[in-house]
């Protein structure tokens, strides 16, 4: 539901980036987005559309990179993938872990026209 | 860093932050740039503001998060009833429509400013700022921010807060921590509320609800009550108290804190550089912001 308001912030990013390296048109946009952000990435790519309208982002294509899920536990040390709801260590079974990606959402790359 | 805050950047990212802001040519007269900000910065920014503030009049900032219906008003009321001799208390409502919660709190005799937000399904740090500017906090020691009734959306916003509180109530399943893994994991405490009715509820277990907490990493408290009845509220009670000592031990120190689940969770404001904001802000209504 807030994938609107996450792609407007998106759009304002990019607006100024797109102002700093004096840019005429934005060709595509990168993001890193992990399932514990709170944003669903198919919302969001429905989200982005309405949000680009109007502005230098307008037809820029939007790439998202889901990320993993890694935790390293806090006991054994062992890094290891995780589910967004068991962020157990893969190993001895500890809840004693520590996120180590996946819950990201940042933006990573802009290409445009200059 | 302080551009993305370094709160979503992580051992498994950081390598990408080595390249940042750097201009490359492809062959075509396209440019790129890599970027690696967090989508959410301007709103963090915002948060940062308003946490400031916070820090600079010393009071304690909680977010209060939940479905809609789980007792969020009415623990604040209860709350207010038993602490409000002791403490000053200040409420920010976040709803859709409707002034009824920010009049219930203020039928308790504490001030309460009710945002509407239409049909935007959480708080920002931009309406909670906004909001501030309507509100005198001159010796209050707790800000509660009620945020709208919702297990998805506010998790993902910072509004300023020092602590996260969510509650789970016992006529809701005991595994919504289990399925709204990203607000739980924001909360610095759990409260498991309409304890009272536990007794005619034969599918909620408080132990099941712990266990697909903890599921999640997360060390926090768990606390069972029934604020309309007054039952076993002390522990919510002592746990504020504490609270509002540590958050005048952090003002003292100039720490600040931010809410669950971030890296560094205790950092120095010279690290934000808010330093054009070092002016004292009360925020009365007489203010003006320029």
């Amino acid at each position: 539901m807030h994938e609107l308001a996450i792609c407007q912030a998106l759009i304002d990013q990019v607006e100024d980036l797109a102002r700093d390296n004096r840019a005429i048109a934005v060709r595509a946009i990168w993001l890193n987005v992990g399932p514990l952000s709170g944003a669903e990435i198919p919302l969001l790519e429905h989200a982005y559309p309405v949000a680009a309208a109007g502005t230098v982002a307008e037809g820029a294509e939007l790439f998202i990179e889901p990320m993993p899920i890694r935790v390293k536990c806090k006991t054994c040390g062992v890094e290891s993938e995780a589910s967004a709801n068991r962020l157990l260590c893969g190993e001895c079974g500890d809840y004693h872990t520590g996120l180590v990606s996946g819950d990201e959402m940042i933006l990573t790359r802009i290409e445009f026209d200059t | 860093m302080c551009d993305t805050c370094g709160c979503n950047v992580t051992h498994g990212n950081a390598h990408l932050v080595t390249n940042d802001g750097k201009l490359a040519r492809t062959g075509d007269g396209k440019s790129a740039i890599t970027v690696l900000k967090n989508l959410l910065t301007e709103n963090d920014h915002q948060a940062a503001h308003n946490r400031f503030h916070f820090d600079q009049q010393s009071i304690l900032a909680i977010n209060l998060m939940s479905s809609p219906g789980a007792g969020k008003t009415a623990l604040l009321e209860a709350t207010i009833e038993a602490l409000g001799d002791e403490l000053s208390i200040a409420v920010i409502e976040g709803d859709l429509e409707t002034e009824n919660d920010a009049r219930r709190i203020r039928d308790k005799g504490v001030p309460a400013l009710q945002i509407t937000t239409g049909s935007a399904c959480h708080l920002d740090a931009h309406m909670v700022h906004d909001a501030l500017h309507h509100m005198d906090l001159q010796g209050i020691d707790i800000l509660f921010i009620e945020n709208v009734g919702n297990l998805v959306c506010p998790a993902s916003f910072d509004l300023g807060q020092h602590r996260n509180i969510t509650l789970l109530s016992v006529t809701e399943g005991d595994d919504k921590p289990a399925k709204y893994p990203v607000m739980f994991r924001a909360a610095d405490l759990v409260l498991l509320t309409k304890s009272d009715l536990l007794d005619v509820l034969d599918d909620f277990s408080p132990e099941k609800a712990e266990k697909y907490l903890r599921q999640l990493a997360s060390e926090v408290p768990v606390l069972q009550l029934a604020a309309r009845r007054n039952i076993d509220i002390e522990s919510w009670l002592n746990w504020l108290r504490n609270e509002v000592r540590e958050q005048r031990k952090r003002v003292e120190k100039k720490l600040t804190l931010r809410p669950a689940i971030q890296p560094e969770g205790s950092i120095l404001h010279s690290d934000h550089s808010h330093d054009h904001h070092t002016h004292i802000h009360t925020h009365s209504k007489s203010h003006s912001h320029t």
